[in-house]
């Protein structure tokens, strides 16, 4: 891992999850940005640059396949993991069709989705 | 399954469709064949009848012409003077008698005044008066003449034959009496059956002969009958030609058979008659054999008609009960799959507070690793175990739910207020709605009055309207809106959405199961079939509104408890 921090966008509409997982993340030299709903990540997307994004696929304001597809239209060089709960892997498949790097899913063991992220972030 | 009123009234139309079908055409055939019979041999047994009866007058008119001719044949060659002498004339009357065997009972000859001038016979009659006798007017007339049957100066019935003839500037008759027991003979072995008799009559109703049983009786009857089968055959039947009648003889009450044909130029009539049941004798036999067969043929029809139809139920019955099992099973199956829709949402729900806790607990271990004495980790600790607890309850509310949903899973009828399984549907689906983007609006009755039905047959219900509605919205959102409504003793409730909407042409197939739009694997084609039959034992109904791009409304009515139980005392009563 290079000692730049990785920038990553978190997407998730549970600002419990997002919180203590934006936590967690910043202690392994990474810098989080969370967005509670598919348009606000958007919006910051606009702005800034990252290395990697979380995704929920279940959120209230938009699915989160669509929020992929804007995602891989604005900036398809970046990687986009999918969390889903037990029983989407349906929908976590179709992201996968639809660009994304990999998916897991939820509740996720940490140090696999710190994996994830590595593997990610190295392409 | 259908009361047993069903099967039975089904077992009567089989029974009597069976029955009705195979009587048909036997009893068609039996009274089209047994009319053509009947009228075949009745007119056989007339024509054989009219033979004997013609061949009979042959005999009689042939009897009576040699006679004549006999008689004639002395008038015209013996000359008076041979008659007037007594020796003589009885010397021809012996060599008649000898040559006809008695038939000529005597022989006498009288001139033009009615005087018996010469006598050969049994009685003694020289010098009778004969002027003013029927016989000898009429000889006088016709020059040969039979007389009728009648007693005459003798006091037995006889009848003469006479025949007029001219010698010595004179006219004279030779006249015989034929012996009436020989004449009588003849008609008298005409015997056909038990009844069958011949007779010969006169225009004025006389007998010529006597019958073979009294007939007195019947004298006005057959002489009315003989005129009137006369005039129906014309001013007078000419001889030879047989007229047949069947008539109710009025002495014995029975049909009778009246054959008559006329004799001596018309002035006698031959008459046979017959009771029709003898004469037909054979025809009734075979009527009778006919209608034994008829008759064991209906009851071997009906017997069968009633086991087999008997035997058919028993099968209906058993594929019904069949049916009923299978419907059962897919009701489960529909029940399943609907609480597997929902069990998905719930999980879904359950996976959020588990993955905050699971990430919660990973952030305290951070915290233990760096140590707690670092500035904020224990202050931090404490609110990860304050999100712990609160996502514990989280979790904890959510299998409550559900386990109340689960002891709700009970066919048992109670009475129930729908107006709460609404509610709790709602908040059961509130995950599913709000990621669909529904906005779920309730306006229910207060009155709403109680209904009987299965808490878990009613949810399976609603579940699946709000699935269909949720579904159908899925795509941009909408609204979706439930109403509970009294009806007089009904209960209304709809489930209202402003989805896609249902092409007519699906309309119709609605209900049918396995009818589904969604793609392969979404949807299992039950959810509204068993709503159907759910709605039906209840003897609620079901409809359907729906406009393309506009939404759909399905309307469920179902009667109240009271309404039920006012039912069941009318049903009593």
């Amino acid at each position: 891992m290079s000692d730049k921090a990785t920038r990553v966008l978190l997407v998730d509409d549970e600002t419990g999850f997002t919180d203590v997982m934006c936590k967690r993340l910043s202690r392994r030299n990474m810098s989080v940005r969370t967005a509670g709903g598919g348009s606000e990540a958007i919006q910051i997307l606009r702005n800034e640059d990252f290395d990697v994004a979380l995704l929920d696929l279940k959120m209230e304001d938009m699915s989160g396949i669509e929020v992929l597809q804007i995602f891989k239209k604005m900036v398809p060089e970046m990687p986009v993991i999918m969390l889903t709960g037990h029983g989407s892997e349906e929908a976590a498949r179709e992201g996968m069709q639809q660009g994304a790097f990999d998916y897991l899913l939820k509740p996720c063991d940490f140090e696999q989705l710190l994996a994830k992220i590595r593997s990610a972030t190295k392409q | 399954m259908p009361d047993r009123h069903y099967y039975t009234s089904l077992h009567r139309s089989m029974v009597a469709t069976v029955i009705l079908v195979s009587l048909m055409p036997m009893a068609l055939i039996t009274l089209i064949g047994g009319y053509q019979y009947t009228a075949a041999y009745k007119a056989k047994v007339l024509a054989h009848l009219g033979e004997i009866v013609r061949k009979h007058e042959q005999n009689i008119d042939t009897y009576l012409l040699e006679k004549v001719a006999e008689i004639r044949v002395l008038a015209d060659n013996m000359g008076v003077s041979c008659f007037r002498d007594e020796n003589k004339l009885q010397r021809l009357h012996q060599t008649l008698m000898e040559r006809h065997g008695g038939d000529f009972v005597d022989l006498g000859l009288v001139n033009e005044h009615g005087m018996q001038v010469a006598y050969s016979g049994p009685f003694r009659l020289g010098e009778a008066d004969y002027a003013d006798a029927e016989w000898f007017r009429e000889v006088m007339k016709r020059k040969v003449y039979i007389s009728d049957v009648f007693l005459g100066l003798r006091g037995v019935p006889h009848f003469i034959i006479a025949v007029q003839f001219h010698s010595e500037g004179q006219r004279w008759i030779l006249r015989t009496t034929i012996d009436f027991v020989a004449f009588n003979r003849l008609v008298e072995n005409i015997r056909i059956g038990q009844t069958g008799l011949a007779f010969i009559m006169n225009r004025n109703g006389d007998f010529q002969t006597t019958p073979r049983l009294d007939l007195n009786a019947e004298i006005p009857f057959l002489k009315r009958l003989l005129d009137e089968t006369e005039n129906k055959n014309g001013p007078r039947l000419a001889d030879g030609l047989v007229a047949s009648r069947i008539a109710e003889n009025p002495a014995t009450g029975r049909e009778t058979i009246y054959l008559s044909t006329p004799l001596k130029q018309g002035d006698w009539r031959l008459v046979y008659q017959q009771d029709a049941t003898d004469a037909f004798s054979e025809l009734v036999q075979t009527r009778n054999l006919v209608l034994f067969v008829l008759l064991l043929g209906t009851i071997a029809i009906t017997f069968m008609a009633v086991l087999l139809s008997r035997r058919m139920i028993k099968r209906i019955k058993a594929s019904d009960r069949e049916k009923e099992m299978m419907n059962e099973q897919v009701i489960e199956a529909g029940r399943l799959a609907s609480l597997g829709e929902l069990a998905a949402g719930i999980a879904h729900e359950i996976n959020n507070p588990v993955a905050i806790m699971v990430e919660e607990a990973g952030w305290v271990q951070d915290m233990l690793e760096e140590g707690m004495e670092k500035d904020g980790n224990l202050d931090e600790t404490r609110r990860a175990l304050a999100q712990i607890r609160t996502q514990g309850s989280r979790c904890r509310e959510i299998t409550h739910k559900l386990l109340s949903f689960a002891r709700m899973i009970d066919p048992t009828i109670v009475e129930m207020q729908l107006n709460d399984m609404v509610e709790e549907i709602v908040g059961l689906s509130s995950q599913r709605t709000r990621f669909a983007n529904v906005q779920v609006e309730t306006v229910l009755a207060e009155d709403l009055p109680t209904i009987a039905a299965s808490p878990s047959e009613m949810q399976q219900v609603l579940l699946n309207l709000v699935n269909n509605a949720v579904d159908a919205m899925e795509k941009d959102g909408g609204t979706m809106t439930i109403t509970t409504k009294r009806d007089r003793d009904d209960v209304l409730m709809t489930v209202a959405d402003t989805g896609c909407g249902i092409p007519k042409a699906n309309l119709q197939r609605l209900f049918d199961p396995f009818f589904t739009t969604k793609p392969v694997g979404k949807g299992t084609g039950l959810g509204l079939s068993i709503i159907y039959g759910i709605i039906n034992k209840m003897k609620g109904e079901i409809s359907v509104n729906s406009a393309v791009d506009m939404g759909t409304a399905f309307t469920v009515r179902i009667p109240s408890s009271s309404a039920n139980q006012k039912e069941e005392r009318q049903g009593n009563e």
